[in-house]
């Protein structure tokens, strides 16, 4: 299975990524080259493995519902680019 | 060509939680803007979400009581997507396995009919902010308070055929989780939201028809509206030769009809995958039973113990049981005044009439339970008649007085001494001479004429019993 141009730009506008020409290209070669490399492991026999998503056999990690907060409004808005009035200031989103 | 509507519904559920799903913050939201923050729900670099416990056993005891199979493991999954309140690009829900698959729950018709709608799962995940677009002339606001707030979403099959048949199921779901306490249910302000799939079909259709996905209904009453309109719709577009496109619409409540949300019609690729960052949930049989432990009477129980316990009609114990506050009052009276028929009937007549009227809720009802059972009580004392009783009653709506405190105040005690009552009779006999004659005469009828005029002498405070029998023993004297 070979990855398209327009997959590799399919995934780069999820990712809000714009990309030139060149770099599609590049990109394109560097993506199958990983896909290339994690196919091998296709070449083993899974068939009686449950499928794994965590490699640490570790379950149930909760916390109790306690509520508790000493974080402050200046320090959420510390590394915000823009505020106004307490808020998360973007770009308009609805014209 | 006639056509069929198939119908599903997703339900996002706020959980009433003290704390959000993966960090300590107040889940209430309701403060200045973005004060139930913190470095974990903010999605700052470098943190790790942690669940909550609680939201696991409301999501079981939720799953329990719609008859769900809960599964033994289940997993957080990422689903992607840009958009500004949603701080990390990516939510955290349930995707392959959620906690809960295969319920049910059984509706009823006003035809009496009744039906199975099946759910095909209850998932957790995270709620997302709140950004304003119309407070900065430049920029759109936001406000993360409400971001990582607990939500279940019940998803439903495609189960229901008709707008009645969906509001139904909507009522019945939104009961149970109030009746649970997961969830306050209140959809004017979003904690309880429904999401419709609607599709249409020529009847005897197996396939099923491209459906729209209707969004923003925050009562009850819109989502009867946003659907019937959409049936409407898209029985146009099909018989004018078109075609219903795959899209979401939002209900506008203003003009009554359903627009396509457009901008946001680019197809949808969340790129689900398993969470890293949480590990596997695993719900063991002990966790469930003690779950199940900590279920209330549910409102079907309920409603049959209602008709057993306190001799209720089918009808009355339905009313009732179909909101637990109504409930809880109906029981808090009973409690005081033993007559369950007499009070049901004051709370589904007098009560709900003027709490409709004010569109309040039974709970910020100034008639307190105990208040309500001291009225019926003064009536069977035959301290009021029934016709006095129903103007306390008003007074007792409006004031928050208690009903002895009215009685007493305007002096509406029934007179039920004889003497007392003898004199406005003697004197109402002195004043109508004629009509006198007219009864001697044989004339019957002029009993209830001076019923009415004692009535009226002693501002309808007069025993009624008593002053049939004293008029009628002084005119055959």
């Amino acid at each position: 299975m070979k990855l398209t141009k327009e997959e590799v730009n399919k995934v780069a506008h999820l990712a809000r990524l714009e990309l030139s020409e060149e770099e599609t290209e590049r990109m394109t070669g560097d993506m199958n080259n990983i896909l290339d490399y994690i196919n091998k492991l296709s070449e083993l026999n899974t068939d009686n493995v449950e499928p794994t998503c965590h490699a640490v056999p570790v379950t149930n990690v909760f916390r109790e519902d306690v509520q508790r907060n000493d974080f402050t409004i200046e320090e959420a808005l510390a590394n915000a680019p823009s505020s106004e009035e307490g808020s998360f200031k973007v770009p308009k989103v609805i014209e | 060509m006639n056509y069929e509507v198939v119908i599903g519904l997703e339900v996002h559920c706020q959980l009433l939680t003290n704390s959000k799903i993966f960090c300590s913050c107040s889940a209430a939201f309701g403060g200045e803007a973005n004060t139930d923050t913190c470095p974990v729900c903010l999605g700052m670099p470098g943190t790790l979400p942690v669940l909550n416990k609680n939201v696991v056993n409301y999501a079981i005891r939720t799953a329990l009581a719609t008859n769900h199979r809960i599964n033994e493991s289940s997993r957080f999954a990422r689903k992607n997507y840009f958009y500004p309140d949603l701080p990390k690009g990516y939510q955290i829900s349930q995707y392959e396995l959620p906690i809960a698959e295969h319920g049910h729950l059984d509706i009823e018709l006003s035809s009496g009919e009744k039906k199975r709608i099946g759910i095909t799962r209850i998932h957790m995940e995270e709620d997302a902010g709140k950004s304003v677009h119309d407070a900065s002339p430049d920029g759109t606001l936001v406000n993360f308070n409400r971001t990582g707030v607990p939500l279940i979403e019940i998803v439903s099959e495609p189960d229901m055929r008709s707008a009645e048949e969906a509001v139904e199921y909507l009522k019945k779901l939104r009961n149970i989780v109030i009746y649970l306490g997961v969830c306050d249910g209140n959809m004017e302000e979003g904690s309880f939201r429904c999401d419709a799939n609607i599709s249409i079909r020529p009847v005897g259709q197996k396939e099923l028809g491209t459906k729209a996905e209707l969004k923003n209904m925050n009562s009850f009453r819109f989502v009867q509206k946003a659907i019937e309109y959409e049936i409407l719709r898209q029985e146009n577009v099909l018989k004018g030769g078109g075609e219903i496109i795959q899209e979401t619409r939002l209900w506008d409540a203003n003009k009554g009809v359903t627009a396509s949300m457009r901008g946001k019609e680019e197809a949808h690729d969340y790129r689900y995958f398993p969470d890293p960052d949480l590990l596997p949930l695993v719900v063991d049989e002990k966790w469930i039973e003690d779950e199940r432990g900590k279920l209330p009477e549910l409102p079907d129980a309920k409603r049959e113990r209602f008709m057993r316990e306190h001799n209720l009609p089918d009808y009355d114990a339905g009313v009732l049981t179909a909101d637990k506050a109504y409930a809880d009052y109906f029981e808090s009276v009973v409690k005081l005044y033993k007559t369950p028929k007499t009070v049901s009937n004051w709370i589904m007549g007098e009560l709900t009439r003027r709490l409709n009227e004010d569109e309040k809720s039974i709970e910020n009802c100034l008639i307190k339970a105990e208040d309500l059972a001291a009225l019926l009580g003064l009536i069977d004392k035959g301290t009021i008649s029934g016709n006095i009783a129903k103007k306390v009653f008003q007074d007792m709506y409006a004031s928050g007085k208690k009903a002895s405190v009215i009685v007493k105040e305007k002096g509406l005690e029934q007179v039920s001494d004889t003497g007392a009552i003898e004199a406005i009779v003697d004197k109402t006999l002195e004043a109508n001479p004629d009509q006198v004659e007219q009864f001697k005469a044989g004339k019957e009828k002029v009993l209830g004429f001076f019923v009415g005029q004692v009535m009226k002498e002693s501002k309808g405070k007069a025993n009624p019993g008593m002053v049939n029998q004293l008029i009628r023993d002084k005119l055959k004297s």
